[in-house]
């Protein structure tokens, strides 16, 4: 008897318990219509593996845009939460972390923008999902054009992103369509003639290495080989054979520092090919000359980056700079200004909400977002075109000189 | 370059990667023909033996990381046996402890417990690997990013034996991974066929019960078998770094994946095996680099090793049909 009570009272409680969760979150919903609870921004960075030193300044960024509005918008907190979209066994960015992201600031009805994310491989796990949900999202460091532009990547691409068919998409960087060109321009000013193209397989990589080889192609230099490597791989060196048989005199990499970019530069060195290096923004952060060794990269490799060295900002920019290195203690990697312009908007938005008296919800902060047009920040004065890319093309070439990056060229 | 000169190169890179394999696999198969445990922690023993070799080297100054060779020729290679050494004891060390610690209370529980706890000890060992990449020392990069692969120096003199002028590269490097380990293979070779400790392995491999009932410490043996294992993948994680000059959390990832891949086409449990599948491994993937492409090499590898294990299922040189995991 008393079992069968117990059951019943059991089975009753279960029944009612998802009711009450799902009372709770509808509860919750009021926010999102203009209330006045905390305003949420959360970012999507890797944090394990060797991006770390990378997203840990993109964060200093981040929390400098938030602390310039006083960490308030009104009388609403801004609470910032900082995600890892990596995991240890990948050492990089890892597809289940990022899409449990994505779901996770879905169900919670107070974040209302997502800053991320580093690798575009994430973006297209996250995209879709942010897209169906109402979300802005605003990528510090993405760049692959596939992700917002028709004809770079698959047929269905970018439609595919966009289920809602709304854009909610944005970005602070320039795309590889420009970034893949320069490096091709430059080969050929540096006297290259014939190129080899590897890449890692991966989204951003493939995609840089595949606009480079088009471009090498158009301006007449001799493409003498195209091959995706293992970014696990121990070693270089039977590449590198292969590569010295083809003769090439200038080896492109479309790939990152977590995908062996510092491996491939020593290995080109110890196999002995007489070869220039060109690689992009991936490997734009101090753990690219700490794998490779300056040995290996003074004088033969050469890194382009959508932007300028921090140092080189001018304007709000070199504010930022000073600002960062008076707030944290050390020099910004090269991608903290974007984490820093990429929050900037966002908040920009939000208080322009504010200040026109409207509700600050997830519908209204994407829309105004989408409305950024002539916005000065410290990358300039630039807008968002219908597709969510910025519209500065800032890119300069750098090298390796003393352990450090020094620039060699901008190209406006 | 021409044809020959191609493939003559890649026998060498072949080779010198196959070498480092090998040192790996034997880890692998000589704990699983004693205790039947596929050690997953092997890998990350190895990785551990390569930072500390990187911290030794940091340690000693920057004369030699900068100049290779700073040292004079006979002091660098002083070094590099003296690191081989230090790793070794390092690792078979914790080997042997990781032994005690975590297997050894295990052994009579099913097989699936102890390649469970196999596995965790290895997860542990990465997380050890990676507080250790943030040592405040210059070799470290000062310890800022912890996860970045290091750059290991330079020991050896760079410059090519045949020649500057020669399309093949052949460099120090390359003749000292055979110098110390083909002496490293047949020594052990030796220790096993020949001496007392060496049949006490033979024969607790066999049946541990009837080692047992003759009077074989057979504890001693297991604890034996992990020092040796261990040492071995110290010695491999040192050949690594002077080869590769790169170290990294994840370094023993894939050489375990290679050496166990080794083992397995070799017929884990078989010491000959091991060696053989590991220099199979590294020649198929520098063969597979030049004539296939790079996409294709890990599919190749796995391809040719489950051709083998359809013909062979105890691998190339297994005996008896074992079972597997």
């Amino acid at each position: 008897m008393l079992t069968r009570r117990l059951l019943s009272v059991l089975a009753l409680t279960a029944l009612l318990s998802p009711a009450a969760a799902f009372g709770q979150e509808g509860g919750a919903k009021k926010d999102d219509t203009g209330g006045d609870g905390v305003i949420k921004i959360v970012s999507s960075l890797p944090r394990t593996g060797s991006a770390n030193a990378q997203t840990t300044s993109m964060v200093n960024g981040i929390k400098m845009a938030i602390a310039e509005v006083g960490g308030a918008i009104g009388s609403r907190k801004i609470v910032y939460e900082d995600w890892d979209d990596a995991s240890p066994q990948r050492g990089n960015w890892d597809p289940a972390v990022e899409a449990q992201n994505a779901d996770k600031a879905i169900g919670d009805p107070t974040v209302l923008a997502y800053i991320g994310t580093y690798n575009s491989g994430a973006a297209k796990i996250s995209m879709p999902k942010l897209n169906a949900a109402g979300i802005v999202m605003v990528s510090p460091a993405n760049t692959a054009p596939s992700l917002t532009k028709e004809g770079f990547g698959e047929a269905n691409e970018p439609a595919v992103y966009r289920p809602s068919g709304k854009v909610n998409y944005f970005r602070v960087v320039p795309t590889d369509d420009v970034q893949g060109a320069v490096a091709a321009d430059y080969a050929k000013e540096i006297g290259a003639k014939k190129v080899f193209v590897l890449n890692d397989r991966e989204v951003y990589g493939k995609g840089v290495a595949g606009v480079f080889e088009t471009r090498a192609k158009e301006i007449g230099l001799e493409v003498v080989g195209v091959e995706g490597i293992d970014p696990k791989a121990s070693n270089y060196k039977s590449l590198v054979t292969k590569m010295k048989q083809a003769g090439a005199d200038l080896v492109y990499f479309g790939g990152t520092t977590q995908t062996n970019a510092g491996q491939l530069a020593k290995d080109i060195v110890s196999g002995g090919l007489r070869a220039k290096l060109i690689v992009p923004d991936g490997c734009y952060e101090k753990a690219f000359i700490e794998a490779a060794g300056n040995r290996a990269l003074e004088g033969r490799c050469f890194i382009t980056f959508g932007g300028v060295d921090p140092k080189l900002l001018t304007g709000k920019g070199k504010e930022f700079y000073e600002n960062y290195k008076k707030t944290y203690g050390g020099e910004p990697e090269g991608y903290a200004v974007y984490g820093y312009e990429a929050t900037k908007v966002v908040v920009a938005a939000m208080q322009r909400l504010y200040e026109a008296g409207k509700p600050i919800t997830r519908a209204t902060v994407l829309e105004e977002v989408g409305r950024t047009k002539d916005f000065t920040g410290a990358l300039g004065t630039w807008s968002f075109d219908p597709n969510g890319d910025t519209t500065n093309r800032t890119m300069s070439v750098n090298t390796v000189k003393d352990g450090d990056f020094t620039t060699v060229k901008v190209v406006n | 370059m021409t044809e020959s000169e191609v493939f003559l190169q890649q026998v060498i890179y072949g080779l010198s990667n196959g070498m480092i394999i090998a040192l790996v696999a034997l880890g692998y198969t000589m704990v699983y023909g004693i205790v039947e445990l596929i050690n997953f922690a092997h890998g990350d023993v190895f990785t551990l033996g390569g930072f500390l070799a990187l911290t030794i080297v940091g340690a000693l100054g920057a004369a030699a990381i900068i100049d290779p060779g700073a040292l004079g020729d006979t002091s660098n290679w002083l070094l590099l046996f003296g690191l081989v050494i230090g790793a070794g004891v390092f690792c078979g060390g914790l080997n042997v402890a990781i032994d005690k610690v975590v297997y050894k209370p295990l052994r009579r529980t099913p097989k699936l417990t102890q390649l469970v706890a196999a596995i965790g000890v290895s997860f542990i060992l990465i997380n050890v690997a990676l507080f250790w990449g943030g040592a405040r020392m210059e070799v470290f990069g000062g310890g800022n990013a912890a996860a970045a692969p290091k750059d290991f120096p330079e020991l050896l003199e760079t410059s090519n034996l045949l020649g500057e002028e020669s399309n093949v590269m052949l460099r120090l490097e390359d003749v000292a991974i055979l110098a110390i380990t083909l002496p490293i293979m047949v020594a052990l070779t030796l220790f096993v066929k020949k001496t007392r400790l060496g049949r006490g392995m033979r024969a607790t491999a066999q049946n541990p019960v009837a080692a047992k009932l003759m009077g074989i410490d057979t504890d001693r043996v297991i604890s034996a078998t992990f020092l040796i294992g261990g040492f071995l993948g110290g010695a491999a994680s040192v050949m690594w770094a002077l080869y590769n000059n790169t170290i990294s959390f994840q370094m023993g990832f894939r050489a375990g994946m290679d050496a166990f891949t080794a083992a397995v086409l070799g017929g884990i449990g078989s010491m000959p095996g091991a060696m053989l599948g590991g220099i199979l491994i590294g020649l198929i993937r520098a063969m597979s680099d030049q004539y296939i492409a790079t996409e294709w090499t890990n599919v190749v590898v796995f391809g040719v090793l489950i051709l083998i294990l359809v013909f062979r299922p105890s691998g190339l040189l297994g005996l008896k049909q074992r079972e597997k995991v």
